[in-house]
């Protein structure tokens, strides 16, 4: 943790800019694509004033390249979850089209949250990748590459709802699978209901926007009255347009939630990388099991398990001792490395075990935080917009009460 | 029977209610000798065309009588705010104690009509109101009963008598009204059979005065004031009802966002079982977000409730003050074309008969009246309108702090720091 708040004493980073670009890709074609410009300043010096030590341009996909590059080499860890791709769960006002420019402002702060969560996480922070990322524009993908990480990942991961049959699976990590299931479930429904929530309270609100013509309309037929009305009208299109910051607020909320959406597919990444080591482990341990019985059934003549070589031996005649021995060594020699295998794999899943609780217990407690902060943002904009409705409403009657 | 067939209501422009088909606008005189008489022709035809001078679209529905469904659900209540008590008066009048009355023939209800000055107590059914009834004043919506199920439900019969109670004191406010013989009859006889029937003869006699004259008579035209006051009642009532047009729509996106909180406050709760920590605040949205829908609900029953009544009764208003506009150009035309009869034959007699000169006096009456009655009614739709709006802000203001309080309520809970297990 030390590290970590060195770490972060020493650099500040933003994404303090979004540019629309068009250019040719890999196959000739021309695309349209937006960059985020990334600035780094350390702070080291004793004053507290910051020097900017590198800016550079990178775009949605490298940012994706280094989240897959995390991916495979952190096995254990929650990696942090990119914002979305394409605008999802939007109430109708909202632009679904990813070159929007709200809708990339969200992603410019998306991304930057993306950097800041990384370089907190005490394990990811010290990464050499990232750390290019952040400080070197060219060439950076092809050192990426260099890594051979896309070998290292395994292909098993991403088939999608692949189940293995592991026999004894670790309870902690079945029911934090269940938990991240039944976490994305809750926030995309979440989510879902609050896009239509958004959509509804537009409606009430633009529609008293209505009030506003025709008190005004009404006002120039009345005389006593027509002040008033007039001003009323005012106060209702007044309360009409405040729907638009409100709701553009709440869209932060939205993509904090989301966060913790994408979050649980992480959490379950972490998961299903265990569920595959404990298989492995257990395919070994079986392999291993089977050789020994071969091996014993070699030296001691007998067969106990039907099998196509006994099948053999007993069609085409008894094999010669020298054969016999030949195999026998072989087998142990097979079943002394399939030991050592286990072993390291034994080790290898104890470690992960180890690693990956402590990053869960962290992540735990970073998520308690961040949505407890969240849900107070929340409270606290939904009393500024009762707030609002009040002074509104307020003005309105005082409008009324001079008729 | 011969209901009074709704095309030969004449229509008060393209919003007017009225223009609502009424089966059984002609029935109510029957109810009104008690159905012991056959009404005859004469009063028939009295009533179909004097229906628009004398009493409002919603002539006596006999009790029993089903009709279509013609008004949304939210017509179906009405409630009527008292009128605020700021002159002395010398009669004070109240209209309570609904009862149902089950004979052979008929259900109906009866309300008690108490005036302050005396102990006279009398029942009067709700028919019989049509008799005393002023030209400018709306009966409460009759047609509302068409759409209701159960026309005996308290609250239906509670909302009517508010209603009732809201007409009546408008008529002991109303400096001529209120002296109205039938009008004293109405609230201190015990049984107004034997009015009705002296009631029904002035109806008929008015009623065959304004066929006569419209008849053959076209007015040449309204003086400007007259038709300014036309003209502003015809905005007026265009722009009350844009106004419940939006107050419906209003009340609908309000109803569809009610529908939404509430799947949305318990998919926190459903969060908040997942979670140890966060189980909490959660919980607290989720109640918070309950409350909320809960003073939504309210917000919007008392638009429907207190709203959107008083601006119908305020279109029906508007409409029997243009039906007084419309007699008081057929008194016109009356003298006008007397007058002009005159001049026809004016070489043969130089002098203005006296027919034609108590013609004019009619008219200048009956303008100066019209003029007093609409400053009246200026005042008090001035004094109504302040009176709804302010009460709109007020259910808006209502509405907030509710939300204001239960969101605030649980911030500390939000921010309480838990204790390390």
């Amino acid at each position: 943790m030390t590290e970590n708040t060195f770490w972060l004493k020493k650099i500040e980073i933003s994404v303090s800019e979004a540019e629309k670009r068009t250019g040719r890709n890999a196959v000739n074609m021309q695309e349209t694509y937006t960059a985020y410009l990334i600035e780094t300043r350390s702070v080291e010096h004793t004053d507290g004033q910051s020097v900017l030590t590198d800016s550079l341009w990178r775009r949605y996909s490298e940012f994706e390249l280094l989240r897959n590059y995390l991916l495979v080499y952190y096995p254990h860890v929650v990696v942090p979850p990119l914002p979305e791709k394409r605008a999802e769960f939007v109430w109708h006002k909202l632009s679904a089209d990813n070159m929007d420019p709200d809708f990339v402002e969200r992603r410019r702060i998306g991304l930057e949250n993306f950097l800041l969560r990384v370089a907190s996480h005490p394990i990811l922070c010290r990464d050499k990748i990232f750390y290019l990322f952040l400080t070197q524009e060219g060439n950076w993908k092809e050192t990426v590459n260099e890594t051979g990480f896309q070998l290292k990942a395994d292909s098993r991961l991403k088939a999608l709802n692949a189940t293995f049959r592991v026999k004894n699976p670790d309870k902690r990590f079945t029911e934090l699978k269940h938990y991240s299931d039944e976490l994305q479930s809750v926030i995309s429904h979440l989510l879902r209901v609050r896009a239509r929530v958004a959509d509804r309270l537009y409606g009430v609100y633009k529609v008293h926007g209505n009030y506003g013509r025709v008190f005004s309309e009404w006002s120039a037929i009345e005389k006593e009255m027509g002040d008033g009305l007039q001003s009323a009208g005012h106060h209702m299109d007044v309360y009409a347009s405040s729907i638009d910051d409100i709701l553009e607020d709440e869209e932060h909320y939205a993509d904090q939630l989301k966060e913790y959406l994408f979050y649980a597919e992480a959490l379950r990444a972490v998961c299903r990388k265990h569920e595959l080591m404990q298989y492995d482990l257990e395919t070994a341990a079986q392999d291993l099991a089977s050789k020994k019985q071969q091996c014993e059934e070699l030296a001691t003549g007998t067969v106990r398990t039907f099998s196509l070589k006994g099948m053999t031996t007993k069609l085409f005649g008894q094999e010669t001792a020298e054969q016999r021995e030949a195999r026998i060594k072989v087998l142990e020699e097979q079943i002394n490395e399939g030991e050592q295998q286990l072993k390291s794999k034994n080790l290898e899943g104890r470690e992960f075990v180890k690693n990956a609780w402590a990053d869960i217990e962290r992540f735990k407690e970073q998520k308690n935080q961040d949505l407890k902060e969240a849900l107070i943002s929340y409270a606290i904009m939904q009393i500024s917009m009762c707030k609002k409705g009040i002074q509104v409403w307020t003005n309105a009657k005082e409008c009324f009460s001079k008729m | 029977m011969a209901g009074g067939p709704p095309k030969a209501l004449p229509s008060t422009g393209p919003h007017s209610l009225r223009d609502m088909p009424h089966p059984l606008a002609g029935s109510s005189s029957e109810e009104a000798v008690g159905g012991d008489s056959t009404p005859s022709p004469d009063l028939l035809m009295a009533r179909s065309f004097g229906d628009k001078d004398l009493i409002l679209p919603n002539g006596g529905t006999p009790a029993g009588t089903s009709s279509p469904a013609s008004s949304s659900s939210l017509l179906n209540r009405l409630q009527l705010d008292d009128d605020i008590d700021g002159e002395t008066r010398d009669l004070f009048v109240t209209v309570d104690d609904p009862k149902k009355h089950v004979c052979t023939m008929e259900t109906y209800i009866t309300y008690r009509v108490t005036t302050k000055v005396g102990p006279f107590i009398c029942y009067g059914d709700q028919a019989s109101l049509e008799l005393t009834e002023p030209p400018h004043l709306p009966l409460p919506e009759k047609f509302v009963v068409k759409g209701v199920v159960d026309r005996f439900s308290e609250e239906f019969v509670e909302t009517r008598r508010k209603a009732l109670d809201k007409f009546l004191k408008r008529i002991t406010d109303h400096p001529v009204l209120s002296f109205n013989e039938h009008f004293n009859v109405f609230l201190t006889a015990k049984d107004l059979n034997a009015y009705k029937k002296q009631g029904i003869a002035l109806l008929t006699r008015v009623g065959e005065s304004v066929k006569h004259v419209t008849g053959g008579y076209k007015l040449r035209s309204r003086p400007l004031e007259f038709a300014a006051i036309g003209e502003y009642l015809d905005t007026f009532a265009l722009k009350l009802g844009t106004i419940d047009r939006i107050a419906q729509r209003i009340i609908k996106e309000e109803i569809e966002y009610l529908v939404e909180l509430r799947e949305y406050g318990p998919v926190y709760s459903t969060w908040s079982a997942l979670e140890g920590e966060l189980a909490e605040p959660l919980e607290g949205v989720s109640a918070c977000i309950g409350n909320c829908s809960t003073a939504l609900e309210e917000l919007t029953d008392d638009m429907t409730e207190d709203f959107l009544p008083v601006l119908r009764e305020y279109i029906l208003y508007s409409d029997s003050m243009k039906s007084v506009l419309k007699k008081r150009d057929q008194v016109q035309a009356e003298y006008e074309a007397k007058l002009e009869a005159v001049a026809l034959r004016k070489e043969d007699r130089p002098k203005v008969p006296a027919d034609v000169e108590k013609c004019q006096d009619r008219m200048e009456c009956f303008n100066a009246d019209l003029k007093a009655d609409m400053e009246r009614w200026q005042n008090n739709k001035r004094q109504d309108f302040r009176q709804l709006l302010m009460g709109l802000a007020d259910k808006n203001i209502q509405y907030y702090e509710k939300c204001l309080m239960a969101w605030e309520s649980i911030i500390p809970l939000l921010q309480e720091k838990q204790e390390p297990k």
